[in-house]
């Protein structure tokens, strides 16, 4: 699967603005939400295969965002972003519920397109 | 301001060590040394004194009660002995008529009647009161003889009866003498005159033999023994000490003048007689028996003294060794908790630290990366190589900076406890990073041995990382610049790995080899808390394992670590 869309979830807009426009550069369709209910309501509208998610995120916390998106589309893969590692029991909470990966900030494109492009696979 | 923080930071320092000084331990054991024996020996020793004084008392009493009696009932018999010859005489000279008297028939048969009867006469002879011994009977011709000008002779004229002091006389053996004196109707008066053997008052005094040291004799007025003496000499010798003052009962003295302090001189007057009758005593030799009884107690407190000192001495030095001993846990596990508090102090500051920098290197990093698109994106972009040169340096700095973050959150997160499986040669090689630009910098060269195929444990990687630091830190302070570190990693067995780490720096000696994993113990002077090794050996013992030194001084140090393989 080589052409799949990207829901960036991060409250740093300077970072995810400018990964959205790289990965747009590469083809890739991302687009971009600050919060959990903004991200949730654009999944209402908008049909995402990825979504990329900082573990801290401002009002809803981005355990509970992955959750609610787990419950509602579990077809949607979910990655975590963190910059600084978190709560160990939380990490390691998400990695039992989605088996999915965790990227560390700052991230590689590349590295961030090849890990997307697995988890896909592995569906 | 600053003094207020001074103060702190002092207090702070107070805190830090409870531990009292080793002086204030041994005055601590001095003190209840001394407090608990004089407690336990004080009543023995007052117990002891009142025993010995009362004990004096009784002695005393025991002494002189029966030696005054003694001299008392030896006068008496003295006394009588004598008062019963002169009421003899008396009786002759009332009963018999002068011329009954002036028969010498007659009184050869009643001189035979009276020493057959009271013994002790030798001769008997009747004077008259011109002096004129005008019969006489008796072993010697004494007949006519006059006494006229003797003394004897004008006292009896005076007060009826005489009894003479012991002396030779030309008898020439040791006698004495009674006279009686009888008036006659014509105002003239004779006299009855006997001589007694001085045997007669020895034989009242020899039957009472008190043991070898004691002396009991019969002195005159003027100091002359009348009979012998052991320790004074034989009849008619002076006595050596002073004549008794008069006394009317029978006395004794502990402190006679003159008489050595262990004597006892009891004296009594014989009534109507020059004679005093004196007896001296060793006291000692009279306590012979008393004394032990008087030792026994003695030796009894010795013993319980000698015995509670020995009881006192150990137990107070345990009880101390036991405070100590626990003040010193107390004082360890206050500064291990300490020194937790510290390094997850330090493990959250670092974790913000490395949080807040990640931010914005993620955002340099995209916004680098973005710049690299664009001139990748942008066919005839001028100067593309030397754009993404700088580019790519911007990248490189911030992936070094990003892999100090994440060392940085990977320390915090350690100090969370927990057991994982852990490869120790990665975990050394993590470790000697930490401190790679030391490596450096001192051109210290580190050698790894990693014979184990295996060296996954199961182990707290936090609690190991630290272990494996201060060992390692200790190595390279230890080293000089160009020196070298070893670390190997072998199987012990089949549950048990080795981390050896050698260095040739100093050496330890074997005195401090001893003493290094105790609390407070340092070989840096004030530059070291003397916490550090003591610190990992509680570690690698509450991991399960042992660690061990081997130095030699001037060679260098080797530390082993042992490890269990699965969790204890």
């Amino acid at each position: 699967m080589e052409n799949f869309r990207l829901l960036l979830i991060d409250d740093e807009e300077e970072l995810v603005s400018t990964l959205v426009e790289r990965l747009d550069m590469r083809g890739i369709e991302a687009e971009y939400a600050m919060s959990g209910i903004a991200a949730l309501k654009l999944l209402e509208q908008k049909k995402f295969d990825v979504v990329l998610l900082d573990y801290k995120l401002p009002g809803m916390s981005g355990l509970l965002v992955m959750e609610e998106i787990n419950k509602r589309y579990p077809q949607i893969k979910v990655l975590l972003i963190t910059g600084a590692g978190g709560p160990e029991e939380e990490i390691t909470r998400f990695i039992e519920l989605r088996s999915g990966e965790v990227l560390l900030k700052p991230i590689d494109i590349e590295v961030l397109i090849e890990t997307v492009k697995k988890s896909l696979k592995e569906k | 301001m600053d003094k207020i923080s001074k103060k702190t930071a002092d207090s702070n320092q107070e805190s830090k060590t409870p531990m009292r000084s080793e002086s204030s331990y041994k005055r601590f054991r001095i003190y209840t040394f001394i407090l608990i024996t004089s407690v336990a020996i004080t009543p023995l020793i007052i117990m002891t004194l009142v025993h010995n004084h009362q004990y004096q008392k009784a002695v005393q009493t025991e002494l002189i009660y029966p030696l005054t009696r003694l001299i008392s009932n030896t006068k008496f018999a003295i006394e009588s002995a004598i008062d019963e010859r002169k009421a003899a005489l008396t009786l002759l000279v009332h009963e018999k008529s002068f011329e009954a008297m002036s028969n010498e028939e007659s009184l050869r048969r009643t001189f035979k009647n009276l020493k057959n009867t009271f013994g002790g006469f030798i001769d008997l002879g009747v004077i008259d009161s011109e002096g004129n011994q005008f019969f006489y009977v008796g072993p010697y011709d004494l007949k006519g003889k006059n006494y006229q000008d003797q003394e004897w002779f004008y006292e009896v004229s005076l007060r009826e009866s005489h009894v003479s002091e012991v002396f030779m006389g030309h008898r020439n053996f040791p006698h004495f003498v009674i006279a009686v004196k009888h008036d006659r109707p014509d105002d003239g008066f004779y006299v009855l005159r006997a001589t007694i053997d001085q045997q007669l008052l020895t034989d009242r005094i020899q039957p009472l033999d008190l043991g070898n040291s004691s002396d009991l004799f019969i002195i005159n007025r003027n100091g002359v023994l009348q009979t012998s003496s052991r320790a004074h000499g034989g009849i008619l010798k002076p006595f050596s000490l002073s004549v008794p003052p008069y006394s009317q009962q029978a006395e004794v003295k502990s402190n006679y003048p003159e008489a050595g302090s262990s004597q006892l001189v009891g004296y009594a007057y014989i009534d109507r007689s020059p004679f005093i009758l004196v007896t001296v005593q060793d006291q000692r030799e009279l306590l012979k028996n008393w004394m032990s009884l008087r030792n026994d107690p003695l030796w009894f407190l010795i013993g319980s003294i000698v015995l509670i000192i020995v009881v006192v001495f150990i137990s107070s030095s345990y009880m101390v060794r036991r405070i100590r001993l626990s003040d010193e846990s107390r004082a360890k596990l206050f500064h291990n908790i300490e020194y937790t508090n510290k390094m997850a102090s330090i493990g959250r500051l670092a974790a913000s630290v490395a949080h807040e920098i990640n931010n914005p290197l993620a955002i340099i990093n995209e916004k680098s990366g973005l710049l690299k698109d664009m001139v990748n994106f942008t066919e005839d972009f001028t100067q593309r190589e030397k754009v993404l040169k700088l580019v790519d340096s911007v990248l490189g700095s911030v992936d070094r900076c990003s892999k100090v973050t994440h060392r940085l959150l990977g320390f915090a997160k350690r100090m969370e406890v927990q057991t994982e499986l852990i490869d120790v040669g990665l975990l050394l090689k993590e470790v000697l990073g930490f401190l790679g630009k030391e490596v450096e910098h001192r051109n210290i060269s580190v050698h790894f041995d990693l014979s184990s195929e295996d060296m996954t444990i199961e182990s707290d990687r936090g609690q190991l990382q630290q272990v494996f630091l201060n060992i390692i830190n200790n190595g390279f302070a230890a080293v000089p610049d160009g020196g070298w570190l070893r670390l190997a990693v072998s199987e012990v067995g089949m549950n048990k790995i080795a981390v050896t780490i050698c260095d040739n720096g100093n050496g330890i000696s074997k005195e401090d080899q001893k003493r290094i994993f105790e609390p407070f113990f340092s070989t840096k002077g004030q530059f070291g808390t003397g916490l550090g090794l003591s610190i990992t050996k509680n570690i690698v013992e509450t991991l399960g394992g042992t660690i061990e030194v081997d130095s030699e001084l001037g060679e260098g140090t080797c530390f082993i670590i042992s490890l269990p393989k699965k969790k204890v």
